[in-house]
């Protein structure tokens, strides 16, 4: 962002989206129909498809219209797509944070389902990927501001395993730790509680579809310390480390190293 | 920055557009819809309504409302920061359904027990009010007049009620639903040290080295507390957190040593410690010799349940807090049985968790912090509980200085500073004194400038007593204030509710909102809250923190405060004292309560000038004195000099709380030590002056089963509790839409093999049945709580699910705490 005063430079990147303005400003009503038209193709962000439904292009390709997810969800959750919802119409979807999915045992939605747009082979309803939360209001969420909300984490169906809370020292009360949420994708099913749940008046944490939600990390790249865990030990065998001179063998003291105890704690200050 | 019409329309313009083309612009286009309102906000200094942590806020006032609140940033408990209920202070006060007017039940123009609510003057309400008040006093005398009071009054609110019952009424049938709280708390202080309150303070989280939590659930109860355990935790190497609980909560996330044990057998971990501690040669020898004495508890005292009841009477010597003498060679003997095969086999926790966590107390380079609340509090053994956890702390002289705390937690805002301080118990006057001692009371009568005799000389009822005294038809005229009882206390079918429906009583109930207390009542008086009127209240650390009134009460409704002292110019004095009495101040003739207690030369001698310009206080206007600096200030003759000092009255309204006892211009964080309190003299080293020889009790107290336990019948143990985004019983919370829709209602929490076994799926809805009563509920197999098998937990603040039907009244039978923590409890299908 640029700060009052500074002369401010416009790349190209900036450029681009100064004209896609434009452009909307002046054909925003002709736009609206092919939009429309268009909706059979794309999917907006917030429609999420019901737990087991097949990739979107084979789900579009397999979802009859019929509304049977619609009718055996106990919790009306699901509901078709009508003009605006951004989604095919007729197909089943819901908005988390109008209702979420209570992920029912027996995934009736599922059963129901006569062609296979949602996937039989789902039974257990915590293998379900409607799509993933992510934090994005990093600078609204309140744990993130040190308060201790995490109305997100204690919501969660899968509390502790699709979203912990990370702890760090918040270092401007100096005396109190952070409780960062903090989801993990290969738990997280997009039931969308925590969505319906934050308190704030615009959700910080969102599902999205997992296209959406996620990076990609390159192929080319492993995590050491993931390999290692996978593995049980390092990769590698047979290594030597040479004991340091001086530190950590009880000849010295490190430079600004307090004296401590037996259980690792700083030994109290006597004169 | 201010904002045009024009670029405001500019602005929601670029923003449609952007959105249709599904482009994010940049934070700063908002900017400028959140600065508009943002002029014109008074800020000043409050504390958060909540719990017992006292989080200090500012609060925000804008043409009359409160508009926003914030963290006060330099707050010394929270830096700025709140929990979610903190962060919604502004709502509370603005429910939809906030009371107005008194309401009186009605038929036919007049008031009728079975008649429908019906708006009433204040005149009115007060003069049905007074009629039965003065009804019952004339019929069977002061003890079938009574008042429930509050952990959450103001301090000057609980002080004029004190007076109010039990000079003015001469009842002391007034007791504090932090009777339901830390009664036991204060039984352990009085016990162990003979001076109520911790010795420690906040200061301890920065300076541990281990903390175990005895039966605590801070994480969710004490957040901000929470937040600054945790961060000694992250950033102090070495250090260790145990958690014991009887189900898995959240506090578990960071217990490097967790410890689920069956309930009730904390008494026996806490005895094993203290054999561990003597065993290894762990003792403070030398500080035992010289600060610490021994006595032996009397066993076998029963429940506190009605006498009839079987288990009550088959106990020995039910209700004894007597001693037997001991010293430290027979508390050696006594505590030996306490092996760590014995308590391992009663607690069902494995010997080696025992002994790392006895360990951590034996340590002597380790510094502990004890911390707990409801689970050792609400026990029928919870004053034992109390005192067995100091005894630990004693042995090894792990007390009174910064880091080594034993650490009583509180859940009310003043559950210290009102409750305890003030003594709106039904068996104490301010300052730790109690009714039974005629030098208390002589001393509270000098004070209070009343003849010698005044105050009664027998404890009233308390408040599970005041339950079963309506349900008897011995208790006739009872007032409740600031406090949701019927929701709150136990076994509500057989006690609480028959009690309010007796048609010999008449039950006022005064409250800012319709709780099904108040729905409960006869009569229901509407409340100014928090920022409607000036307030103090005193935190679990000792620490005062005052408000100014910010805004104006909706409509009719009145402080608590006013409408005691309002009430109190009801009585002349002939009608509620006998002649021998006001024989004995023949000046008192013919003057009404308000004069005597109020208008006493004392309460009223501070002219509303004083109070701060530019604010409202509408009880020193109503009254035409400073109402709550007179009441303050006579207040401060119980505490200055004995102890308990707190500063001066104004020097309140300019601190962000002060932690007393205040002296000399200075703050007591620990007390009992030289060097940290000045009540201890130079050379004395460690001081525990609330006993007459300076020594505080190590009191063996042992293992006794719980009232009720699981059997055939009733399979399994109910263990009620809180959540994070409610408070209590949700009066306020549940008002404010975002904490409902974060937690809308209770379920019952359930182990998955336990669910299974019933044939219960998650979701399902279910009975909980109890021998006094049932609840539909929903199971919820997995979330925040984790029982293990033969446990279910289930929270109470929701009023569609009333928890306390199922809740059996037994209770403490030294500090008459219910146990909310035990009963049986059986699951079935709904």
């Amino acid at each position: 962002m640029t700060g009052p005063g500074e002369k401010k430079t416009v790349d190209r990147r900036e450029m681009l989206a100064g004209g896609v303005r434009a452009v909307c400003g002046a054909g925003f009503f002709a736009l609206g129909l092919g939009m429309l038209g268009r909706q059979a193709e794309t999917r907006a962000a917030q429609s999420l498809r019901p737990p087991g439904a097949l990739a979107e292009a084979d789900f579009l390709a397999a979802c009859s219209r019929c509304g049977l997810c619609v009718r055996d969800c106990p919790w009306d959750t699901l509901r078709l797509a009508g003009i605006g919802d951004g989604a095919a119409l007729g197909t089943p979807l819901f908005t988390a944070r109008a209702v979420p999915c209570e992920m029912c045992q027996d995934i009736p939605c599922v059963v129901a389902c006569p062609t296979g747009a949602l996937d039989h082979r789902l039974t257990d309803i915590k293998q379900a990927k409607m799509g993933i939360a992510v934090l994005v209001g990093q600078e609204t969420c309140l744990n993130f501001l040190g308060l201790r909300c995490d109305v997100c984490y204690r919501v969660c169906p899968l509390i502790d395993e699709a979203i912990t809370l990370e702890r760090s020292h918040n270092e401007r009360t100096g005396k109190h730790a952070r409780f960062i949420p903090t989801v993990h994708s290969d738990k997280c099913t997009g039931c969308g509680k925590c969505e319906k749940a934050c308190v704030l008046e615009e959700a910080a944490i969102k599902v999205l579809p997992a296209e959406l939600a996620l990076g990609r990390l390159g192929g080319h790249y492993r995590l050491g310390w993931e390999e290692k865990r996978k593995h049980g030990e390092s990769l590698l065998k047979d290594i030597i480390d040479l004991p340091d001179r001086g530190y950590g063998d009880g000849t010295a003291t490190p430079y600004g190293g307090a004296e401590r105890g037996a259980n690792g704690a700083f030994k109290e200050f006597k004169p | 920055m201010s904002v045009t019409r024009r670029d405001f329309i500019k602005t929601n313009a670029i923003m449609a557009t952007a959105a249709a083309a599904g482009i994010t612009l940049p934070a700063r286009l908002h900017e400028a819809e959140a600065a508009a309102p943002a002029g014109g906000i008074r800020w000043d200094k409050g504390v958060c309504r909540f719990c017992g942590t006292g989080c200090g806020v500012l609060v925000g006032v804008k043409d009359g409302r409160v508009v926003a609140t914030q963290g006060d940033p330099d707050a010394p408990v929270n830096k700025g920061l709140n929990c979610i209920k903190g962060y919604f202070l502004s709502k509370i006060m603005y429910g939809q359904d906030r009371l107005t007017q008194p309401l009186l039940r009605k038929k036919g123009g007049v008031y009728d027990k079975n008649g429908d609510f019906t708006p009433v003057s204040w005149d009115e309400a007060f003069d049905v009010m007074a009629t039965k008040f003065k009804e019952a006093l004339k019929k069977k005398g002061p003890t079938s007049v009574g008042m429930f009071g509050s952990g959450q009054w103001t301090i000057w609110e609980g002080y004029a009620a004190a007076k109010f019952m039990k000079a003015g009424l001469r009842s002391n049938n007034l007791d504090p639903n932090a009777r339901h709280c830390m009664a036991s708390a204060v039984v352990g202080f009085m016990r162990t040290f003979g001076i109520d309150e911790p010795m420690g303070c906040y200061d301890d989280l920065e300076h541990a080295d281990a903390f175990v939590l005895w039966g605590a659930n801070m994480s969710e109860m004490h957040p901000i507390l929470w937040s600054r355990l945790t961060d000694r935790r992250l950033t102090h190497e070495g250090c260790q957190v145990a958690v014991l609980s009887t189900y898995e909560h959240r506090s578990f996330e960071l217990a490097d040593l967790p410890i689920i044990f069956s309930p009730q057998s904390d008494l026996a971990i806490v005895n094993f410690i203290a054999n561990y501690i003597i065993q290894n040669n762990a003792v403070n020898q030398d500080f035992v010799s010289k600060h610490v004495g021994f006595k032996k508890a009397i066993t076998d005292i029963g429940y506190g349940l009605r006498p009839d009841h079987p288990t009550q009477k088959a106990a020995k010597n039910p209700d004894s807090g007597e001693f037997e003498p001991l010293d430290f060679e027979g508390f050696k003997a006594w505590v030996s049985e306490y092996t760590v095969e014995k308590a391992s086999q009663i607690s069902g926790v494995p010997a080696d968790k025992l002994i790392a966590l006895a360990k951590i107390y034996a340590d002597p380079k380790k510094k502990v912090m004890s911390l707990w609340t409801m689970g050792v509090n609400q026990h029928t053994r919870g004053s034992w509980m109390n005192s067995n956890i100091y005894n630990i702390h004693l042995l090894t002289g792990k007390i009174s200085e910064p880091g080594n705390s034993p650490f009583s937690l509180t859940g009310q805002p003043s559950a210290c500073g009102t409750a305890r301080e003030v003594g709106t118990f039904a068996h104490r006057l301010p300052s730790d004194m109690v009714v039974t001692n005629p030098k208390h009371r002589e001393i509270t009568e000098k004070i209070w400038q009343l003849p010698e005799g005044t105050i009664p000389d027998k404890p009233g009822f308390h408040a599970v007593l005041q339950h079963r005294m309506l349900k008897d038809g011995k208790l006739n005229a009872y007032w409740v204030q600031c406090t949701n009882n019927m929701q709150a206390a136990p076994n509500m079918n057989e006690e609480g509710y028959p009690g309010y429906r007796n048609p010999e009583n008449f039950i006022v109930v005064s409250d800012p909102y319709p709780t099904i207390t108040a729905l409960a009542a006869d009569l229901i008086l509407p409340t100014a809250m928090w920022m409607e009127k000036e307030g103090a209240y005193g935190n679990a650390e000792r620490r005062t923190q005052f408000w100014r009134q910010q805004v104006k009460a909706p409509g009719e409704a009145r402080s608590d405060l006013w409408q005691v002292m309002e009430f109190s110019k009801r009585f002349k004095v002939e009608e509620v004292w006998p002649e021998e009495l006001i024989a004995k101040k023949p000046e008192l003739k013919g003057k009404t309560l308000f004069e005597i207690l109020y208008a006493n030369g004392q309460v009223n001698k501070f002219p509303t000038t004083e109070t701060q310009k530019g604010f409202e206080n509408d009880e020193s206007t109503a009254f035409g004195f400073y109402v709550q600096k007179g009441l303050f200030e006579e207040y401060g003759q119980f505490n200055r000099g004995h102890a308990h000092d707190l500063a001066s009255f104004d020097t309140y309204h300019q601190a962000r709380g002060l932690r007393w006892p205040v002296i000399d211009g200075k703050e007591t964080l620990w007390r009992f030590r030289e060097g940290y309190d000045p009540y201890v003299k130079a050379g004395e080293g460690v001081k525990f002056y609330g006993k007459p020889d300076g020594k505080a009790l190590i009191i063996a107290a042992p293992y006794e089963p719980p009232a009720e336990s699981p059997d055939k019948e009733y399979d399994m143990w109910l263990v009620t509790g809180r959540v994070l985004e409610h408070w209590h019983s949700g009066s306020m919370t549940r008002r404010v839409p975002e904490l409902h829709k974060a937690y809308p209602s209770a379920q019952v929490f359930m182990h998955p093999e336990d669910a299974k076994a019933r044939g219960l799926r998650r979701g399902q809805e279910v009975k909980l049945q109890t021998r006094r009563g049932e609840v539909v509920t929903r199971v919820e197999t997995s979330g925040r709580n984790k029982p293990p098998q033969g446990v279910v937990y289930m929270p109470w603040f929701d009023e569609g699910q009333l928890t306390n039907k199922l809740t059996l009244d037994a209770t403490c039978p030294l500090s008459k705490e219910t146990d909310f923590k035990k009963c049986a409890v059986r699951v079935v299908k709904a």
